[in-house]
């Protein structure tokens, strides 16, 4: 990736959306939240808010340049590599996937690898990969703007296939650069970080969730009496209203 | 003079779009590879197993109507190298492997195979391939070599007529090529309803074919029509095309034709 490719996709494409981010937000209630919850809301389940492309697209690219690293490349190992047999059978057919994905992704987008930790419905978004277990490894495309956060997933890798991240390099040829990313360019390492965090929250939240249920029942049985009489008079009130 | 010469390039009503080639029609300028490709193609089908003829039809690549380097310096030579001889021969070439696997979308002009694999809001596989040969052919035919200025008789009557004036057009036309996120096209059309111009921005692939309007003039706001010549300015490429590049004349004959199908009504603008 060459030193123009950055000079223009950092230096120019990237710091535009966080100009015009901070244009946007300076001054209203978004300037407080942080750029997740940012993203999150302005979402707004799919009928977008103005500053959803700039603050979606700052998290993308920042995601996008730690996802990289000189002298990468290679082969992920430990946890990430057994989780990665086990959901997709070896790491050339992780690779194989990747590629497609990027490839397929018409217009411009991003190609991602998520860690699915999320049984149930997101308030903000139709999961697109609802009827899969839970806790596995998936690759999801997503097009200008969106991003797996929207749909409650743990990104762990992005490739950025908007025209703009490859056209100074290698012009029209995106398989190329999809092949040069995955052989000369992404950080398993980082990956692997990104996984343990992952992991890490998706049992918390679990933890979290269990209280909840727990504290549910508990207040259920109390109140249940409390919720029989309140039926019992409303339909007294009812009867002479009918007539 | 000019004005004849570049009538004579314009008299196709429209993008024909579709030629439905048995024999080659491709390109003068990248004659001999492909009619090669072509010849073994048909060797090959021939060898196949004796059965009756089948006349296989492929969507051609047409060539813009001027020489690649035509558009200097406003569009370079290297881009229209890049664009129309891989992006868009791309797209035809696919689109052909896609219908050779698929024989109920045989026999469609481009026009009807946008509509068809469009199928309402949930597009087949083709619908992309299809409309992207489609508004590239649009797009050339768009431009010309010395264009820009102005239109002239009732062409700048109706716009005036339909965003105020001539500059308020060009201002939200521009603004429309800026303000368009992620890949798409940038559109001046008649539509049928309202009856008046417009300006329409669409995604990826999608056109006004769709939704019956009418297309006068398109820019492509796909980064790699812009990106080997202005990188990220797109202001300025906007610009440049509303400056040097929008072929008028082009937009004069698809909007005599579009009066044939739409009614402008009151007061009567002849289009010459």
């Amino acid at each position: 990736m060459s030193r123009e490719t950055l000079e223009y996709h950092w230096g120019k494409h990237h710091r535009t959306y966080v100009e015009n981010l901070n244009h946007q937000i300076v001054g209203t209630e978004l300037d407080q939240m942080t750029l997740e919850d940012l993203i999150l809301a302005s979402y707004n389940r799919g009928n977008i808010l103005p500053p959803f492309n700039n603050a979606a697209q700052i998290w993308n690219h920042e995601f996008f340049w730690e996802s990289m690293k000189p002298g990468g490349g290679g082969k992920p190992s430990g946890y990430l590599l057994e989780l990665i047999k086990r959901d997709f059978g070896n790491f050339e057919a992780l690779v194989k996937e990747l590629k497609s994905a990027a490839s397929s992704q018409f217009g411009s987008g991003w190609a991602w690898l998520v860690y699915k930790a999320n049984r149930l419905d997101v308030g903000n978004a139709v999961n697109p990969r609802l009827q899969e277990e839970d806790k596995k490894l998936v690759v999801v495309k997503s097009p200008n703007a969106v991003n797996p956060l929207v749909w409650d997933y743990s990104p762990l890798l992005t490739i950025d296939v908007w025209e703009h991240a490859y056209y100074i390099d290698f012009q029209n040829r995106r398989a190329d650069y999809i092949t040069i990313f995955m052989e000369k360019l992404v950080s398993w390492e980082v990956v692997s970080l990104r996984l343990e965090l992952a992991k890490a929250r998706a049992s918390e939240r679990e933890r979290e969730e269990e209280r909840r249920k727990r504290e549910e029942e508990d207040g259920y049985s109390a109140g249940s009496e409390a919720v029989e009489m309140y039926l019992e008079s409303e339909t007294d009130e009812s009867e002479p209203e009918a007539e | 003079i000019m004005m004849e010469t570049s009538w004579s390039c314009c008299t196709n009503l429209g993008p024909s779009g579709s030629s439905l080639l048995v024999t080659s029609d491709m390109s003068k300028l990248f004659q001999k590879p492909n009619f090669a490709q072509l010849c073994q193609q048909k060797k090959k089908e021939l060898q196949g197993p004796r059965r009756s003829a089948r006349i296989h039809a492929y969507y051609g690549l047409k060539s813009p109507p001027y020489k690649l380097d035509a558009l200097e310096p406003y569009m370079s030579q290297r881009t229209l190298e890049m664009h129309w001889g891989k992006h868009h021969r791309s797209y035809v070439e696919n689109l052909n492997k896609q219908l050779e696997k698929n024989d109920m979308l045989y026999g469609y002009t481009m026009d009807e195979l946008i509509k068809v694999t469009y199928n309402n809001g949930n597009p087949l596989p083709e619908f992309n391939n299809a409309a992207q040969v489609w508004n590239h052919d649009f797009f050339w035919e768009s431009m010309q070599p010395g264009g820009g200025n102005m239109p002239i008789f009732g062409l700048l009557q109706q716009i005036e007529k339909d965003f105020g004036s001539f500059t308020n057009f060009r201002e939200k036309f521009i603004e429309a090529s800026l303000t368009l996120f992620g890949s798409g096209w940038v559109w001046l059309v008649l539509r049928r309803n309202e009856k008046r111009l417009a300006i329409l921005k669409t995604s990826n692939a999608i056109n006004p074919l769709i939704s019956a309007d009418i297309p006068i003039i398109s820019l492509d706001m796909w980064e790699h029509a812009y990106y080997l010549d202005y990188k990220n300015d797109k202001g300025k490429y906007a610009n440049v095309f509303m400056d040097h590049l929008v072929s008028w004349n082009a937009a004069t004959v698809r909007m005599a034709r579009a009066q044939a199908f739409v009614n402008l009504g009151e007061p009567k603008i002849p289009v010459a």
